[in-house]
C-alpha cells in the first residue's frame, strides 16, 4: 500500500490559534519563550487513490477553501515558517486510539464513495520552532509530546538543508504473533508465587494466590477440567480473569478487610467498613426515604425525582492513568463514568457531569521525582481531557473543583461524576412496562459487546490501580477516549431501550469483558463467551488480552434470541458496531472458548466469593504540630485577605471552569458562576432536569483533604458538612439530600514499603466512622460511592502519599427552581447575616497555612442538630423569598466568604465583627479565617429582615453588616477598624493566579 | 391550522436535538427528531418538512474541522434534496455545529442564489478557530440587524445569548463576499461589542448569525435553544431578566415557524 501526506495549514495572514496555545504551554511548563511558532495538520493516506481523488480529498475534506491551504506529498513548512530552526512532528503510536485518523478514514470513504477500511488515515501535527537553541530541543519536544503513547520526530534547519524531510510512515499495528493459550503453574513455593504476582502485573497477595492454587488442585475441580480437555494448572485466561475480578479496584478488598484498630492502647475490631460504616448509614435511614431505589447494588444509585423519573449518580477517580497521560487518563474518566450510569437499570440518560481535581500547587518549583509530571502539566492534560471528554459527549459540566496540596504530587486525584435520569418504567423485551431500575439477565440471551473495538490499551488497567506507581508502570495501561464512537453508542442504545430491545447491560470498565460479562452472569448462573467473535482492533492480541482488555467505549448487552435481529439491524443502521459473542447461561460456570475450542472454565462461586479475607492493622495516635502565637500570623488583615485571594486554593478557576458547556441539554437554572459580571462562583448547580416541571435538582460537592494533616474524623466532617452548606445555600430542601462517598486514600496496608500504613488505616477508619455518624445525624443516605486506595508514588523514604481524600457528592431538590439563590451580592442596603457559631477553628485553615503553619485547633462538627436546625429555618426562608443571596463558608473562612458574597456582586460590605455570633474567639483575625463548620453568609432586603429574623429564630445568627454602594470592604470590630480594601483590589488578586 | 412540520437532525456526534425540539414544541411548531441514518435510507424525506434545523454538537468530534465531515456525508447523501429544499422555499436553521455544516456546505451566506439542479453549493465563508484558541461557554450581548431580510430575527433588537464553541469565528471569502453580506444586511446578527471576550471569538464584522438573501436560510452560533425559559438567563436571580418571562430564544424559533407557516 501507497503513503501519501497532505499537509494542511492555517492561511499564512491568519491567526494560528493553536500556535497560540503551544507558545503559551512551552513558557509555562519549560520556561523557554520561543521567537516564533507555527502548526500543521499532517494526514498520512495509506491506500490505494488516484490522482484526482487525491486532489479532491485535499480540498474537499481536509482543507477549508477560506481559511486554509495544502500540499500533496510536498512540504509546507517553509511556507509556514520561512527560516524555522526546528521542526518537530507528533503522531500516535501503532495501537494508539488516533480519533481524527479514524474520522478522516470515515470521511474519505464518503467523499471519494469507497468503502469504509479501503483506506486508512494518520494524523500528526507537525510544530515549526523559531528562536529556540539546540540544548533546548528536548525540553521542547518532550512538552509537545507524551514518550507513553506518542512519538515525536525531530529535524534541525541543518538536517532540513541537507535535504531531510518529515516522511509518512504506517501507524498501523504489525506483526505475526499468533495468538495463544498456554497454563499457568502455580508453584508450591511462595516467593515463586509471588513473584508470578508482580511479574503478570496481577497485584494479588501471597494468601490469594495460594487461594487460587489451593482451588485448582481440589480433585472434583481437576476431574472437572479434564472433562473439558483443559490440564490441572490453570489456564492464562483463567489466572487473568480471578485476578481482574479480586482486584482492590473491583472488590474492593480493603474496605471489605477485617481490621484491627488500636488507640490509646486499647484495641477493637472492625468488620467491613463498607458493610458498618457506609451500607448500614443508609440501611438505617431507608425506612424514612421512600425515594431510594437501589443502592449499591447497580453501577450507580437509583432515587426518584418525580412520579415518572429516577436520578441516577455515580462518581469515580482515573488516578494513576491520568498521572501518566492527563489528557487520555481524565479523559477515560470521564467518558467511563458516562458508560456507568448509560449501564444503570435498563439504561440511563447521562445529564450532567462533575469533576473534581487534586493536584500539586502549579508553581511548583522543587525538583521532580522519576516519571512524575509537573503538576501544572497535570492540570492542563487533565482539564483538557475531561473538558473534549464532556463537551464532545454534550453533557454539561456543571459542578466541580480544583483542590491543591503539596502531596498530591505523589498522584493527582481525578473525580469524575456523571448524574442520569431515566423514566420511571420502561419496556422489557415482552413489551411489559417494568420499573426502569430492575434489570434481569436471563439464560439463554446473548451477550452482545456494543460500541468500540478491543486493542491492547487498557490492559491491567484494574490491576495496575491496584498498585503504586513506581518508574516500572505498565504503559498498556494508557488508554485514549473516543467520544463520538462513545455519543453514537450512548443514541443507539437509548433507542433500543425505548423499543425493549435488550434484557440487562453493563459497561465495560475496569477488567473489560471479563468484569461485565462476569457481574452479568451471576444473575443466571453462568455464561459461555467465544473470544474469536469480538473485535479487534488489529490481529494479534492473545485470547486472554481479548477478555480483558479494558478498551473504551464497549457495553455489554444481554439480548434475548427473539430480538437479535432487530438489535443488530438499527445498531449496523446507526454506524455502531454490534457482535453476539456467546450467550448466558445458568450452568454455574463461567466458560471461555476461542475458535471452539475451551480455554478457561472458571466455578462463579469460586471466581466471586473465593478471595480471602483481608486483615489490616491501625494505630490512631493524634498528631502534634507546631501552634504558632498570634504575632508569627502577620499583622494586616487586609493583606491577608488579598494574598488568601490569590491562594490556589481560593483564587478564581473561571478561566478553567469556562472551557466546559455546562449548559448543552438546555436545563441550566444556576450555572457555575453568577452575579454581575458572571464571574462569582456558585457554590452549587441547580438543573430542572423535566421539560414542563419546575422541579429543580441540585448538585454539589464537599473535600478538605488539608483536614487529614490533623484528624481525618475532622476531614470527613468538614466534607459533608461543605456539600450541604453548598445545597442549602442554593436553596436545596435539606430534607432530600442523597450523599455519595469517593474515598481517595494511601495504602493502609502496613509493609516495609508502607512504614505508617497502619496509621493511614486508623485515619480510614475513623473517617468512615464520621461518615456514618454525621450523615446518619443529617439524615443523607449514600446511593453509591467508590474508593481508590492505592495514591501513593514510589517506596521507602521516597514515598510521597496523598492527603487522605473524602469526596462527598450530594445532591437534593427543591420544589420550585424559581425559588433558587445564588451567591452574589444584590443592592446597596440590604442586610449581611451570618448564620452559624464561629469558634478558634485556624487548624489546617487556608490562613495558617499561608503563614507556613498547620496548628493543632481543626474545625468540628459540634452539634449535628443544631447546625441542620439552622439550614432548615434558612430553606425556610428561602422558600418565601426572604433571602437575596447565600454563600457558604469554607476555605478562607468568614472573611473570604463575605469577600466572595461583595465581589460577585460588585458591591462594597460594611460589617462588625463584633456582632459574629461565636464561641471562645476573640481575635478579629481568628474571627475572620477561622474555618468553622455550619456557617453561611446571607444578606436580605431591608424590608424583610424581621420577617427573616423571627424565621431563623432560636438557631444562632446574627445581623453582621451591610451591602454597600461604595464598592469597599470596611470590616470592624466594634469601633476598632480591622480591614478596609476596594472590592476592585480583591477581584484583582482573585484572578491573577490563572489568567485568562 | 395544522402544525408546522420541523426535521431536526439527530446522530453522528449531534447534541443539541433534545433541547431544540423542546424550543420548536413551545413554539408551536410540530417537530421530530430525525437520525440522519434515517433520511439517507430514505425513511425519511426532507421535502416533508417546512423547516430544517441542523442543531449543535460536536458532529464526528469537530475532527479535521468543526462541521466539516458532516458536510461531507450531507453533500455526498442528500445534497440535491437538500437543494431541492432550499429551492422550493423550506426554512433552513443551523446553530453552532450546525451553523458550521450548512456554512461548509455552501448553504449560508449564499450569495449566488440556490444552484442549479445537479450543481453543489459553494463555500463562501467559513468558522475556524477562535481567536482565544479556546472552546468557552459564556453568555454574550448580541445585537440584531433591523435591516435584515433575515425571518427568523424580525423584531429583535439587543438581547443576550450563551455561546458555546471553539470555532466559531466568521471569515469572509474575500472583500467581494464582505460587501455583499454587509451590504445586503445578512449579517443578521452581531456580537455587542468587538473586543475579547464581547466578541467571544474575534469574528470579522463581530458576526454571530447570517442569513441567505431570501432570509429563509439561517445559521448562528449562539444558542437559542437554552434560552426558552427567564430561568436560563445567567443573571435571573438579580432580576435582570424575569425568571417567569419567555427566553429570548424561544421567539427567534417561533419567528421561523410564523414564517413557515405564514409561507413568508
Amino acid at each position: 500500500m501507497s503513503l501519501h501526506r497532505i499537509e494542511v495549514a492555517v492561511r499564512p495572514d491568519l491567526r494560528d490559534s493553536l500556535a497560540s496555545r503551544l507558545v503559551l504551554q512551552l513558557s509555562e511548563d519549560v520556561g523557554i519563550p520561543v521567537a516564533a511558532l507555527k502548526t500543521l495538520r499532517v494526514y498520512t493516506l495509506e491506500g490505494e487513490f488516484s490522482s484526482p481523488e487525491l486532489q479532491r480529498a485535499g480540498s474537499k475534506l481536509f482543507t477549508d477553501p477560506i481559511s486554509e491551504i495544502w500540499a500533496l506529498d510536498a512540504p509546507l513548512a517553509e511556507q509556514v515558517l520561512p527560516g524555522f530552526d526546528h521542526l518537530f512532528e507528533i503522531g500516535f503510536r501503532p495501537g494508539v486510539t488516533d480519533n481524527v485518523g479514524h474520522t478522516a478514514s470515515e470521511g474519505l470513504s464518503e467523499l471519494l464513495n469507497r468503502a469504509a477500511g479501503a483506506q486508512k488515515v494518520y494524523g500528526t501535527l507537525q510544530v515549526l520552532v523559531q528562536g529556540i537553541t539546540d540544548s533546548q530541543v528536548d525540553a521542547v519536544a518532550n512538552s509537545l509530546h507524551n514518550t507513553l503513547i506518542e512519538d515525536c520526530l525531530h529535524l534541525s534547519r541543518t538536517e532540513w538543508n541537507q535535504g531531510a524531510r518529515a516522511e509518512s510512515k504506517s501507524r498501523s499495528v504489525r506483526g505475526n504473533h499468533l495468538p495463544r493459550v498456554e497454563s499457568v503453574p502455580l508453584p508450591d513455593d511462595d516467593d515463586t508465587l509471588l513473584a508470578l504476582s508482580r511479574e503478570r502485573t496481577l497485584a494479588l497477595t501471597l494468601e490469594e494466590m495460594r487461594a487460587i492454587r489451593d482451588h485448582f488442585e481440589q480433585e472434583h475441580v481437576r476431574a472437572y477440567r479434564a472433562g473439558l480437555g483443559l490440564p490441572p494448572d490453570p489456564m492464562d485466561i483463567e489466572v487473568e480473569v480471578i485476578a481482574q475480578t479480586w482486584s482492590e479496584h473491583c472488590k474492593h478488598k480493603i474496605f471489605n478487610a477485617r481490621i484491627v484498630y488500636e488507640e490509646d492502647g486499647t484495641t477493637r475490631e472492625v468488620v467491613s467498613l463498607f458493610k458498618t460504616c457506609v451500607r448500614a448509614t443508609t440501611m438505617e435511614l431507608m425506612p424514612n426515604r421512600p425515594d431510594l431505589i437501589s443502592v449499591f447494588t447497580d453501577n450507580a444509585g437509583v432515587f426518584r425525582f418525580d412520579d415518572d423519573h429516577f436520578v441516577t449518580i455515580k462518581a469515580e477517580t482515573h488516578n494513576s492513568p491520568s498521572a501518566l497521560d492527563p489528557y487520555g487518563g481524565a479523559m477515560t474518566g470521564i467518558v467511563g463514568v458516562n458508560r456507568d450510569i448509560l449501564g444503570t437499570g435498563k439504561g440511563c440518560r447521562p445529564i450532567f457531569n462533575t469533576d473534581v481535581f487534586c493536584f500539586a500547587p502549579p508553581d511548583w518549583s522543587k525538583p521532580l521525582p522519576p516519571r512524575l509530571m509537573h503538576p501544572k502539566r497535570l492540570l492542563r492534560g487533565v482539564h483538557r481531557g475531561v473538558k473534549d471528554g464532556g463537551n464532545e459527549s454534550g453533557i454539561p459540566t456543571v459542578n466541580g473543583s480544583i483542590v491543591f496540596h503539596e502531596r498530591f504530587l505523589g498522584k493527582p486525584l481525578v473525580f469524575c461524576g456523571t448524574g442520569g435520569l431515566m423514566p420511571a418504567t420502561l419496556p422489557n423485551p415482552d413489551g411489559v412496562m417494568e420499573n426502569s431500575a430492575d434489570k434481569i439477565v436471563k439464560a439463554g440471551d446473548r451477550i452482545v459487546m456494543v460500541g468500540g473495538r478491543i486493542g491492547k490499551d487498557g490492559i491491567h488497567g484494574a490491576t495496575f490501580s491496584s498498585e503504586a506507581l513506581t518508574e516500572a508502570s505498565p504503559v498498556s495501561a494508557v488508554q485514549i477516549g473516543d467520544p463520538i464512537t462513545q455519543k453514537k453508542m450512548v443514541d443507539f442504545i437509548l433507542e433500543a431501550r425505548d423499543l425493549g430491545l435488550y434484557s440487562a447491560l453493563t459497561d465495560n470498565g475496569a477488567g473489560g469483558l471479563s468484569s461485565s460479562v462476569g457481574e452479568m452472569a451471576k444473575d443466571c448462573g453462568g455464561a459461555c463467551v467465544d473470544l474469536e467473535k469480538a473485535p479487534l482492533k488489529y490481529a494479534g492480541l492473545d485470547p486472554w488480552e481479548i477478555f480483558v482488555s479494558e478498551a473504551q467505549e464497549r457495553m455489554t448487552v444481554a439480548v434475548p434470541p427473539s430480538k437479535l435481529e432487530e438489535f443488530l439491524a438499527l445498531s449496523k443502521l446507526r454506524g455502531v458496531e454490534s457482535s453476539d459473542i456467546g450467550a448466558f447461561d445458568d450452568s454455574g460456570v463461567l466458560t471461555l472458548r476461542f475458535r471452539r475450542k475451551v480455554i478457561g472454565a472458571l466455578d462463579m462461586h469460586f471466581l466471586h466469593d473465593g478471595l480471602p479475607e483481608l486483615v489490616i492493622s491501625a494505630r490512631w495516635k493524634t498528631p502534634v504540630h507546631p501552634e504558632p502565637a498570634i504575632t508569627q500570623l502577620g499583622r494586616d488583615a487586609g493583606s491577608d485577605l488579598l494574598s488568601l485571594l490569590a491562594s490556589w486554593n481560593i483564587c478564581s478557576k473561571e478561566p478553567w471552569v469556562r472551557q466546559y458547556d455546562h449548559e448543552v441539554q438546555g436545563r441550566s437554572v444556576v450555572k457555575p458562576f453568577s452575579g454581575a459580571k458572571d464571574d462569582g462562583p456558585t457554590d452549587a448547580a441547580v438543573i430542572q432536569p423535566v421539560g414542563g416541571s419546575s422541579k429543580g435538582l441540585v448538585i454539589s460537592n464537599g473535600l478538605a483533604p488539608r483536614y487529614s494533616d490533623i484528624d481525618a474524623t475532622a476531614m470527613t466532617e468538614a466534607s459533608i458538612d461543605e456539600a450541604v452548606r453548598n445545597l442549602v445555600a442554593s436553596g436545596a430542601d435539606p430534607s432530600t439530600i442523597v450523599g455519595l462517598d469517593n474515598f481517595c486514600w494511601p495504602d493502609p496496608v502496613e509493609s516495609p514499603s508502607n512504614p505508617d500504613g497502619a496509621y493511614k488505616a486508623a485515619q480510614l477508619v475513623r473517617s468512615n466512622e464520621a461518615l456514618r455518624r454525621v450523615c446518619v445525624a443529617y439524615g443523607i443516605p449514600l446511593v453509591s460511592g467508590k474508593d481508590s486506595m492505592k495514591n501513593d508514588y514510589g517506596a521507602g523514604a521516597e514515598r510521597i502519599s496523598v492527603p487522605p481524600t473524602l469526596l462527598v457528592t450530594a445532591l437534593a431538590t427543591m420544589p420550585d427552581v424559581s425559588k433558587a439563590v445564588t451567591i452574589d451580592a444584590k443592592e446597596a442596603g440590604d442586610l449581611v447575616y451570618v448564620v452559624g457559631t464561629t469558634r478558634d477553628e485556624c487548624g489546617a485553615s487556608e490562613w495558617l497555612a499561608l503563614h507556613g503553619f498547620v496548628g493543632n485547633s481543626v474545625p468540628r462538627l459540634h452539634d449535628t442538630d443544631l447546625t441542620m436546625s439552622s439550614y432548615r429555618a434558612l430553606h425556610a426562608a428561602m422558600q418565601i423569598g426572604l433571602v437575596r443571596s447565600a454563600h457558604d463558608c469554607s476555605d478562607g473562612g468568614l472573611g473570604v466568604a463575605l469577600a466572595e458574597t461583595a465581589m460577585a456582586g460588585r458591591l462594597g460590605m460594611k460589617v462588625d465583627l463584633a456582632r459574629v455570633p461565636r464561641d471562645g474567639v476573640e481575635d478579629p483575625r481568628r474571627i475572620l479565617w477561622s474555618e468553622s463548620l455550619g456557617r453561611i453568609v446571607v444578606t436580605v432586603r431591608k424590608g424583610q429582615t424581621s420577617s427573616f429574623e423571627k424565621l431563623m429564630r432560636p438557631n444562632a445568627f446574627e445581623r453582621i453588616g451591610e451591602i454597600t454602594a461604595d464598592c469597599r470592604l470596611e470590616f470592624t470590630k466594634g469601633a476598632d477598624p480591622v480591614l478596609s480594601v476596594s472590592v476592585d483590589d480583591c477581584v484583582a488578586a482573585w484572578k491573577r493566579p490563572f489568567q485568562a | 391550522m395544522s402544525k408546522v412540520p420541523v426535521l431536526v437532525i439527530a446522530g453522528y456526534g449531534i447534541n443539541s436535538e433534545v433541547e431544540l425540539v423542546e424550543g420548536f414544541q413551545l413554539a408551536g411548531a410540530a417537530p421530530r427528531r430525525v437520525h440522519l441514518s434515517d433520511i439517507v435510507a430514505g425513511t425519511v424525506q426532507l421535502s416533508d418538512y417546512r423547516i430544517i434545523a441542523f442543531p449543535g454538537g460536536f458532529s464526528f468530534g469537530d475532527h479535521i474541522a468543526s462541521g466539516r465531515v458532516l458536510a461531507v456525508k450531507i453533500q455526498a447523501h442528500l445534497g440535491e434534496a437538500l437543494r431541492e429544499a432550499v429551492a422550493s422555499g423550506t426554512l433552513v436553521l443551523g446553530i453552532c455545529n450546525g451553523f458550521q455544516v450548512i456554512t461548509k456546505l455552501g448553504l449560508l451566506p449564499l450569495l449566488g442564489g440556490v444552484p442549479s439542479a445537479g450543481q453543489e453549493f459553494q463555500q463562501e465563508a467559513t468558522l475556524t478557530y477562535n481567536d482565544s484558541g479556546k472552546f468557552e461557554d459564556r453568555w454574550c450581548p448580541i445585537v440584531a440587524n433591523a435591516a435584515s431580510p433575515c425571518v427568523w430575527t424580525r423584531d429583535l433588537d439587543r438581547f443576550e445569548l450563551p455561546v458555546r464553541h471553539g470555532e466559531g469565528k466568521w471569515i469572509h471569502r474575500d472583500e467581494q463576499v464582505r460587501q455583499a453580506i454587509l451590504g445586503q444586511h445578512l449579517d443578521c446578527l452581531r456580537y455587542g461589542a468587538s473586543a475579547y471576550p464581547a466578541n467571544p471569538n474575534g469574528s470579522q464584522d463581530d458576526i454571530a448569525g447570517v442569513c441567505d438573501p431570501t432570509g429563509r436560510v439561517f445559521g448562528l452560533m449562539p444558542h437559542p435553544e437554552v434560552f426558552l425559559r427567564g430561568t436560563q438567563h445567567p443573571r435571573w436571580t438579580r432580576g435582570d431578566f424575569d425568571a417567569q418571562a419567555q427566553g429570548v430564544g424561544l421567539t427567534i424559533l417561533r419567528n421561523g415557524v410564523e414564517a413557515a407557516a405564514s409561507g413568508g
